[in-house]
């Protein structure tokens, strides 16, 4: 019996080219999870990443799909949605695709509201070129570009997004799959621009080496333990949450979308 | 009409539907009109948050099924390169003008005849065309997306301050009198259909998103049905297809315009505003009794060699006016080889050279 999701997966080729026990697979059949349980006609989607672990993700769904340049999904997206805006775009980008070299994008996609949704792994340095320091990494942590612990504090893109003009925000973990799946079926249906932060285990790099936990499954334990939910976290003096992960529904709002707004340009010269 | 706004007619014309472009002068006039055309005309206009956004919003656009097109001039087109990197890697097809200008400065030059070439990583071909006037934006910016369209490759329309700031008289011909080409779409239904399979002219036929060929575009490297795939061999069969339906077809791409070439003992290889100097400058010379002769190049890359090799066949001397110091002399030397003695004649002082200039330089030569 093949595994229920496999369907969607491009020419039904398996394995793909995650490290075992990598987040990536998770999010990527949460994604199927999601695509499934709404029934979405995957001819009428296109999934986009830029460069790293979690950007390979769109190159194993059977959809049309962008492997493009790092940092650049956002820009893609603008152009296709522009193009076509019957389409449905998923974005599947990193914290470091999309919170370092793609964050002028990133900013100015949620600036214009564009009608995508953005599934971002956040795992907390750059995996694919060997575990260098990331926007996303913790102060004081070891990595191959911080040999004496990271000086700088991490970023928080959801408040980033947020900040910009995102209109559906959500972080989960991948010690969540039923919270995500859920969120990432929301962002799917949500007109605007929808924006779900993964925090996910890197066993082979972050988790190993700046962690010291190479077990994936004691990695998911860790991310788990670490959770607070947003409504926990209010209740919380700052100082306790230094290290752990706010989990929730940050926004859920309504307001028009660049394609909308474009379109609705467009309606006007030609009654003109 | 203005130059950047010939550039703007050029592209509805050819049938451009998308614009995506970022400000910076002397480029502006093509954001600004496509701003007001683009709607008019069914097609969409984005400014971008810089010109790598503008870029790959344009590839989005084109793979989306749109005939796509984005503005900037040369500091901006740096950026563009690692969108001209993947559009030539994954085969889509996009129109970029660069409006050439000096660095930091709005004044006018020829000093991206290189970078418009050889500014992105990796293999590749590149198609780069010259106007020498705003009659030329226009017709070579419909030419452009003919090209764009038929191999499946960014091409560059080589402005410069000069022309695209200029205002001409021009004749825009009725739709009905151009020729457009489009993309080929694919015959093989799904399943069956290889998007990156060349076909006899070694380019692939192309579906669009929203339809049900559901193609991975990646410019990892990547077999004929585009699953990203390493071997030594299926590399070096992908870049040697990706260049050479390009290469191949050299002198067919070849624009350009002869005036007394077939006699011409001092012949003039310019391109560009150079080339407006150089047409007076020959008719003075002839009525001197000099066989001065010109070629201007409509396009520099792919190199149009044979027009340069038959252009040159009788000329002792060849000479190179240029606004840079002295970029495309070195690929006129390589061409023409020993034959003639081949001159460089280099002013980058933001002004083309006059035709008494270039006159005084052919009776040098004489």
């Amino acid at each position: 019996m093949e595994h229920p999701n496999l369907k969607y997966i491009r020419g039904k080729k398996l394995p793909h080219m995650f490290c075992q026990g990598c987040g990536c697979g998770e999010i990527l059949n949460c994604l199927l999870f999601a695509i499934d349980e709404l029934k979405l006609d995957m001819s009428k989607m296109v999934a986009i990443g830029g460069v790293g672990c979690s950007s390979r993700i769109p190159a194993y769904l059977d959809m049309y799909a962008i492997h493009g340049i790092h940092g650049r999904n956002l820009a893609y997206a603008t152009g296709v949605k522009l193009a076509k805006p019957e389409l449905k775009v998923v974005v599947l980008t990193g914290d470091g695709d999309c919170g370092a070299i793609g964050g002028n994008h990133l900013i100015h996609a949620a600036r214009r509201n564009l009608d995508v949704t953005v599934i971002m792994d956040n795992n907390g340095s750059y995996a694919m070129t060997g575990g260098q320091l990331a926007p996303t990494t913790p102060t004081g942590l070891y990595t191959t570009t911080t040999p004496r612990g990271n000086i700088e504090r991490p970023f928080d893109i959801c408040k980033l997004v947020e900040a910009a003009g995102g209109t559906y925000i959500a972080r989960w973990t991948t010690a969540h799959p039923a919270a995500l799946i859920r969120a990432i079926k929301q962002g799917l249906t949500h007109k605007g621009f929808a924006f779900i932060e993964v925090v996910s285990q890197c066993p082979t790099i972050y988790g190993r080496y700046a962690l010291g936990i190479s077990d994936p499954v004691e990695n998911i334990e860790y991310l788990r333990k670490n959770s607070v939910t947003k409504e926990q976290a209010e209740k919380l003096p700052s100082e306790e949450l230094v290290g752990k992960i706010v989990i929730g529904k940050f926004v859920e709002k309504q307001l028009p979308t660049l394609e909308d707004a474009y379109l609705g340009m467009e309606r006007q010269v030609k009654r003109a | 009409m203005l130059g950047n706004h010939a550039i703007v007619e050029g592209a509805i014309a050819a049938g451009c539907k998308f614009f995506a472009g970022y400000p910076i002068t002397p480029a502006n006039e093509i954001s600004e009109g496509m701003a007001q055309r683009m709607p008019e005309v069914g097609g969409r206009f984005i400014q971008m948050e810089d010109e790598l956004g503008s870029i790959f919003a344009v590839c989005g656009a084109s793979l989306a099924g749109k005939k796509a097109m984005t503005a900037t001039a040369s500091a901006g087109y740096n950026y563009m390169q690692e969108g001209i990197e993947y559009a030539v890697a994954a085969e889509i097809p996009i129109v970029i003008v660069d409006v050439m200008r000096q660095r930091g400065e709005n004044f006018p030059t020829q000093s991206d005849v290189m970078q418009a070439r050889y500014g992105a990583a990796g293999d590749h071909e590149m198609i780069v065309l010259t106007p020498s006037s705003v009659q030329e934006l226009f017709d070579l910016t419909v030419q452009a997306f003919n090209f764009a369209e038929q191999f499946r490759n960014p091409v560059i329309v080589l402005s410069e301050a000069t022309i695209s700031l200029m205002r001409e008289g021009i004749r825009i011909p009725r739709q009905e009198e151009l020729k457009i080409v489009n993309r080929k779409k694919p015959i093989d239904p799904p399943g069956e259909f290889m998007p990156f399979r060349g076909e006899e002219d070694l380019v692939p036929r192309m579906s669009e998103f929203g339809d049900e060929y559901k193609v991975l575009y990646t410019h990892n490297p990547h077999d004929e049905w585009g699953r990203i795939a390493w071997t030594p061999k299926l590399y070096e069969d992908l870049y040697n297809r990706i260049t050479q339906k390009i290469a191949n077809k050299a002198d067919e791409i070849a624009l350009y315009e002869s005036l007394f070439t077939d006699d011409a003992e001092i012949l003039l290889i310019a391109y560009g505003s150079e080339a407006r100097g150089c047409l007076d400058a020959v008719t003075a010379a002839r009525a001197l009794g000099i066989k001065a002769g010109l070629l201007k190049l409509k396009n520099i890359w792919p190199i149009p060699a044979k027009a340069m090799v038959e252009a040159a066949h009788h000329s002792k001397k060849v000479l190179v006016p240029e606004m840079n110091t002295g970029r495309y002399y070195h690929v006129v030397k390589e061409v023409i080889g020993a034959g003639s003695e081949i001159i460089s004649l280099p002013k980058n002082q933001g002004r083309i050279h006059s035709p008494d200039e270039i006159l005084q330089e052919i009776k040098r030569a004489n």
